[in-house]
This record gives structure tokens, sequence and C-alpha cells, in this order.
């Protein structure tokens, strides 16, 4: 299992887990839009940008491109 | 020895890969996503395709590309992109429960439980049904499939597979035990729920839902290939008009495992795949006849609802746009990160704008990428 941190809360993934799997397996929504609409993925390929989070300290990582590695720290705030 | 460059991992893209490398080409494979396979496969790639992950192909997986300057030089480019789920806008198709029919499956895939959920798969196309089938599999109840094409449609077509065993008995596994309905189409979505056409409200813990496909011709275009109504114009050997550009993979697995070899082999091999690839060619049209979208679903939005997710642009302020351009101009719409992949295609639908021109960079990125290109 691979321990990730999801605003500030830990969760175990098996390997092979997306950040935006791991997020939807804690929380509805993700980031809020320009109007503060809350959101979460749409086409689960890198194309819409809705899953977009902040990924040790890097914003706008496409979460649904990205496996859970060790330790990471997300922040649905992106 | 020359050299190949092939951009997307899909099925068209590793068919292009092992083809290419068995004609003495060395070959470097490029992806966007974490493992190969694309959409359809991701990573979970059939055992009788496996022969096409050829350890002499050099495969990048994670690899961004957002302007032509970052391409390795190759002989030859063999572009399979791919397609993407086309989205109609309706009320409440911002919610987080409502995700694409194909972008749900791609979250069930990578990790995400579905067992227990209750899932509406709506929409248009096949691809409802092979969604609907694996979530099912994975332990949703799928409560139904809503098809907007009419039944006498989609009852030729199922008819007309008669001629084509494979496909019928395909379809017959897919379907076996789900409540399909057509002549349905989502209204409007709430929290937790969805009203669909002649049916009423059904309470969902998901809504999966996707009207078509579109090609993803942002990268041919950049690279000057021509392309028309939403296609990428190519020869009968999968040449692009401009030289040493190939394209392969809209459509069907079977059309773009079929177009990529094309793209990849020498002539001589080519040739003898081309009465296959265009009976899938045909194939094609004939699901885009049966599944055609109809007038009605033009007319879902309501003036607050929301078309470019991006800038949170309302109906209201797209409508009395002349053109794309326009709309782009004086609302912003189509300008925030997906740079209009999403609403683009809906208001292809909605208003009849074709498509805008692309430019680099054509997916977002950092600053920094951008110094490291030197251009």
């Amino acid at each position: 299992m691979i321990a990730v941190l999801i605003n500030g809360r830990r969760i175990d993934v098996e390997p092979g887990t997306t950040v935006a799997a791991a997020v939807m397996r804690l929380q509805a929504g993700f980031r809020r839009s320009v109007t503060g609409e809350l959101r979460g993925p749409l086409c689960g390929m890198g194309i819409c940008m809705e899953c977009r989070v902040t990924l040790n300290g890097r914003p706008h990582e496409r979460s649904c491109q990205l496996l859970c590695a060790p330790g990471m720290e997300i922040s649905t705030d992106a | 020895m020359p050299s190949t460059l092939v951009i997307g991992g899909g099925p068209a893209g590793l068919a292009a890969a092992w083809a290419a490398v068995q004609t003495g080409d060395t070959v470097t494979l490029l992806d966007d996503n974490p493992a190969l396979g694309g959409q359809i496969w991701r990573g979970e790639i059939p055992s009788r395709y496996r022969r096409f992950l050829d350890p002499r192909v050099t495969v990048r997986t994670g690899v961004q590309i957002h302007s032509a300057a970052q391409l390795p030089s190759a002989d030859r480019i063999i572009l399979a992109t791919g397609t993407r789920e086309r989205f109609l806008p309706f009320p409440g198709w911002t919610l987080p429960h409502v995700l694409g029919a194909g972008g749900l499956q791609a979250m069930v895939k990578s990790g995400l439980p579905i067992a227990g959920k209750r899932v509406v798969v709506a929409g248009s196309g096949p691809l409802l049904l092979a969604v609907a089938a694996y979530l099912r599999k994975r332990g949703a109840k799928v409560l139904l499939v809503a098809e907007q094409a009419p039944y006498a449609r989609v009852a030729a077509f199922t008819r007309s597979l008669w001629r084509q065993p494979g496909k019928l008995l395909q379809a017959a596994q897919l379907g076996l035990g789900l409540r399909y309905r057509t002549d349905s189409w989502p209204l409007r979505a709430a929290p937790g729920s969805v009203t669909l056409q002649g049916h009423g409200v059904l309470p969902c813990d998901y809504l999966a839902c996707g009207f078509g496909l579109v090609t993803n011709t942002e990268l041919p275009e950049l690279l000057g290939c021509k392309v028309e109504s939403g296609a990428v114009i190519t020869d009968s050997k999968q040449r692009t008009t401009v030289p040493h550009i190939y394209f392969a993979g809209a459509g069907s697995v079977d059309r773009s495992i079929l177009e990529g070899q094309i793209a990849g082999f020498d002539l001589e091999r080519a040739r003898a795949l081309y009465p296959a690839r265009d009976a899938a060619v045909r194939f094609d049209r004939l699901l885009d006849e049966t599944f055609q979208l109809r007038s009605e679903l033009n007319t879902l939005a309501t003036p607050e609802t929301i078309i470019c997710r991006c800038e949170d642009v309302p109906f209201s302020a797209v409508w009395q746009q002349r053109d794309w351009r326009s709309a782009k101009l004086q609302t912003r719409c189509g300008m925030g990160p997906c740079q209009g992949r999403i609403c683009g295609p809906a208001l292809e639908h909605l208003c009849g704008w074709p498509a805008a021109s692309v430019r680099p960079p054509i997916f977002p990125t950092r600053l920094e990428n951008l110094l490291d290109l030197r251009e």
C-alpha cells in the first residue's frame, strides 16, 4: 500500500492508483471553479483540467495523469 | 537505420510502433499517460495484442507535448493522438457526480472503488454499453443505460450486425442483463440524481455521460496536417498532407490497430491490410449514422447553464456571439486551461461553430518548460 496525504488526511491506496482516484475515495469535489462551484474530474484522461490539484507544492497538476507515490502531499485547492 | 517517432500509446500507436520495428526502424513512442494502452486499455493490454509491446521500442510515458520544438527528430512521425468524449451541456453537468462515460471508467480503472454504487450511463454510442458492462463487472449497480438515438435506428443497426457475427456477439455480451433504453437523454442533473427524458428522476451516485467521440486533432493541426470536419485527412497509407507525418487511430479499436499497422509497415505489408481497414471505416460510418445526435440535445442548456467550465461562461453570454473568435474575445469562452477542448465540440453542436485554430503551447505549461525549448 502507498500512503499519501490529501488535504492533510492520510489515505492508503493500492499501487497503480492515480491521485484523482485517491482524492475521489476521500471526498466528492476537487477544486473550486472561478465562480466558486465545486468541481470534480470529467474526462479522466488529462484533457478537461477539472481535476487539477497542488501536488507537493506544485499547483495545477492533473491528478488523473499522476500515480500516487509514497509521501505525496496533495491539496485540492489548486 | 531510419527512425520513427510515434506519439500516443493506445491501440493505434502501439500497433504502429510494433509495425515500424518490423520494418527495421529505430522506434521511439511517447505518451501523455502514466501507462501504455490508451484510454481503452489503460495498462491492461489484451493478451492477443501483447506482441505490440516490442522491447525494441523505446517507450516514454508521462510525456506531455506542448509544441513541435519539443519533438525529438525522426525520419517519420506517426501521430496516434486518439479521441476524447464529446460532452453536451445540460443543467447540472458541472456537478462533481457527473463524469464522462469513459471518464468514470478511467477513474475506476485507476483505483476508484465502484462496488455498490448506483450509476446511470447516458449519452450516445457503443461506448455506453462497454462502460456499463465494465462498471457492472466491477460491482456497480448500473440502473440504466440511456441512449439518445431513436429506437428505429438502433434496431436497424442491430439487425445489420447479423452480417458481422463477431460484432453481434460482442454487442450481445455487453448488453446482457443491462437495462438499455433508447430515445432517452439527461435533461438535468441535481446533487445525487439525474432527470432523464421519458424516464423521470433517477437517484444515483454517478452519472456517466458522453455523446460520442471527438478526434484529438490539436497536435496534427499544430504540425500543419490538414484537418476537415474534425478528421485528420489521410491517404490510403495513413499519410497526412505533411510529408513524413502519418496519422492513425480514430474510431474503434479494430480500426485503430489496422490504421496503426498500415502507418508503421512498409507499403507492401500495409497494402495487404487496406481491405480490412476500409471495412472498419465503413462500419464506423454506420455507427456515426446510427448514433447521430438529435437536435433536441441542443435545447438542454438554459441561459444559466455553464458552457465553458474553465472560465464559467454561461450559455447566455455565448449564444449572441458571431463565432468562436468573438466568443473567446468577448467572453473568455475556451480561453481556460483546457483551451476549448471541452466547450469547443459542445459549441460546434450548439452554435454550429467549427473548431478554432490551435497554436502552441497546445497544453498549458510552465514558463520553465517553454524556456527549455529555446525556440
